[in-house]
């Protein structure tokens, strides 16, 4: 069964531009210039359930947009959603039963009461039974290391707390379906961690499909087989984050920091003939070529053989810089 | 309805967490109802009865009427205007209840918080130096009980529209001054309606205001007798009926045009 089927989704917005000037502003007063802006531009994918997906792309790239129309917050200019079987809009109230959501940048516990009492209303909310609420968020309660925050005020919780209570609300109801948008934004390394294998029990014990979106791809290389990447409310890349590698990935870097400085023209005679391309590092001497793997011994030793080096590293190419070149080069494979 | 029940408790919570705030509510309630009862004394200046009301009946009017005030007003409609302006209406949205029913109770809770912790004990302390003449007549606690339920409903749903509007403008601070102060001067709160001027009070007819506070305060100090009462508490009936249609046109059109603020 499938968790989310979207087709040929569409958003549009109205922005609104002030002329300038104080005469400009007057006239703002009875007309005001728009134009027609796309935030999702007719895009179509499926995920299954019990997937976990990274859904990821630039700021302003139509991600939160996405969100918001998968979960009924936003209305599509058209298109087709159907999340969980159900149209978000149109069954909204018997829909939102079925997902949880977590919003990295907003609270949804209440601010000046302690967490327990959020909880105890959201128990309500969802009509879970007492039993199940003890068996299921005892052991997330346990999870996430939550229990002393309970009877804390939101607010003086710190964002670390704050977004494991909040991971926690949205799953009183266990939900079949979680959507995550940005959960990781500002956390540090420790709670970020807690946080993903956490993410990862919940999807193997009840098969919960998860969407994430997020900034950090370590999240996505640590959660998702599959990512979805977003450019300008188009989708450039869909498929799994292995063949993103395989594709776009393929060669290794190595890194040296020479003894003196070096110049682009020298190392270029130097692995003449050779498929690499060398990148300046944030010093003079400091060098990377970048080189198929078949390639690595002959780069080295002709490098090794002509001068002397401080340091060599050999790194694969990160997710990261895979995503930063597919942007910048906007191309669309897989 | 479980939740909603829920919801008045958590607003209790919510009020009971900042502490200052209720004890100068407390102040403030006594000044308000003393400031008006010295404001009145130099109207009157000696005579028996202006407009049919004794001077003990209009100290006890506005004392009703304040305390009547602390159970019908909340600040709804400054709720939903922020939150939608800040984006969180979202997280609000993912909620399996109605946005506007859960304002609603939100209010609720806060109107039974501050008349059972704020103006009765506000209302002690003015009884204490003022002549206020209360009704033992049952009847009229009951017609009055009545009135003030359906005070709290047209007030909610005149903030609900107001809240709403912040859907379409996504600023309306001027609006919601501008409501608040309407509601003050033609609810009868200042000014009980029998003071205005015959067209004034001929145009008031068609408006919603004089349900909020003049209708339960006439009730209460008894200068509504038999079949005054049915009018008025049929009158608010009324009027809580209709306002609930323009309530769902415009929610219905606010849903459409949702833009959800920042991020």
């Amino acid at each position: 069964m499938n968790a989310i089927e979207v087709e040929n989704l569409r958003k549009e917005f109205k922005s609104y531009s002030s002329r300038s000037g104080l005469v400009g502003a007057f006239r703002d007063l009875f007309t005001r210039n728009y134009k027609i802006i796309r935030a999702v531009n007719d895009i179509s994918f499926t995920v299954k359930q019990g997937e976990m997906v990274g859904y990821i792309g630039e700021n302003g790239a139509g991600k939160s947009t996405t969100i918001k129309m998968l979960t009924g917050i936003l209305t599509p200019t058209s298109g087709k959603v159907i999340v969980n079987g159900m149209n978000p809009h149109k069954e909204r109230e018997a829909f939102v039963r079925t997902i949880g959501v977590v919003f990295g940048q907003r609270s949804q516990l209440w601010w000046d009461i302690a967490v327990q009492e959020s909880f105890r209303l959201l128990k309500k909310v969802y009509r879970v039974s007492d039993k199940d609420y003890n068996e299921h968020m005892n052991h997330v309660i346990e999870t996430l290391d939550i229990g002393p925050l309970l009877d804390k005020p939101v607010r003086k919780l710190s964002l670390g707390q704050r977004m494991r209570c909040e991971l926690a609300a949205a799953l009183i109801h266990n939900p079949p379906l979680l959507f995550l948008d940005e959960p990781t934004i500002g956390l540090d390394v420790l709670v970020k961690l807690k946080i993903r294998q956490f993410l990862k029990e919940i999807n193997e014990k009840y098969n919960t499909t998860i969407l994430l979106t997020t900034h950090d791809i370590s999240d996505i290389e640590a959660l998702c087989e599959r990512v979805i990447m977003l450019d300008e409310g188009k989708i450039i890349y869909d498929g799994s984050l292995q063949k993103l590698k395989e594709t776009w990935g393929e060669g290794k870097q190595i890194q040296f920091t020479f003894v003196s400085e070096m110049s682009l023209d020298t190392l270029k005679e130097l692995t003449d003939g050779l498929q690499v391309t060398w990148k300046q590092g944030e010093q003079a001497n400091v060098w990377t070529a970048h080189a198929p793997s078949a390639l690595l011994p002959e780069v080295i030793s002709r490098v090794v053989n002509c001068y002397s080096i401080q340091d060599l590293n050999i790194n694969e190419i990160s997710t990261e810089e895979i995503i930063r070149n597919i942007y910048e080069e906007g191309v669309v494979h897989g | 309805m479980d939740k909603y029940l829920e919801m008045i408790r958590i607003r209790f919570l919510m009020m009971l967490a900042y502490r200052t705030n209720y004890y100068t509510g407390i102040l403030i309630y006594a000044i308000n109802i003393a400031a008006y009862y010295f404001l009145w004394l130099a109207i009157y200046g000696g005579k028996q009865t202006m407009q049919g009301m004794s001077m003990e009946q209009m100290t006890t009017y506005v004392a009703i009427s304040w305390m009547a005030r602390a159970f019908y007003f909340n600040n709804i409609d400054r709720e939903i205007a922020m939150e939608i302006r800040e984006g969180n209406v979202a997280t609000e949205l993912i909620r399996p209840y109605s946005y506007l029913g859960m304002k609603t109770m939100q209010g609720l809770g806060e109107g039974i918080f501050r008349l059972l912790f704020l103006s009765l004990p506000g209302l002690f302390l003015v009884a204490l130096f003022l002549p206020l003449r209360f009704p033992t007549d049952a009847h009229t606690w009951i017609f009055f009980i009545l009135s003030i339920a359906l005070s709290f409903v047209i007030n909610s749903e005149l903030n609900l529209l107001a809240g709403i509007v912040t859907f379409f403008t996504l600023n309306n601070e001027g609006l919601l001054r501008a409501k608040r102060f309407v509601i003050d001067l033609f609810s009868g709160l200042i000014l009980p309606i029998s003071f205005y001027p015959d067209w004034a009070q001929a145009v008031m007819k068609y408006f919603p205001f004089q349900g909020i506070s003049y209708i339960p305060s006439m009730i209460v100090t008894e200068s509504f007798q038999g079949q005054a009462i049915i009018d008025g508490l049929l009158f608010q009936f009324v009027w809580c009926a209709l306002l609930i249609i323009p309530i769902r046109l415009l929610w219905r059109a606010a849903k459409k045009r949702l833009v959800v603020q920042g991020g």
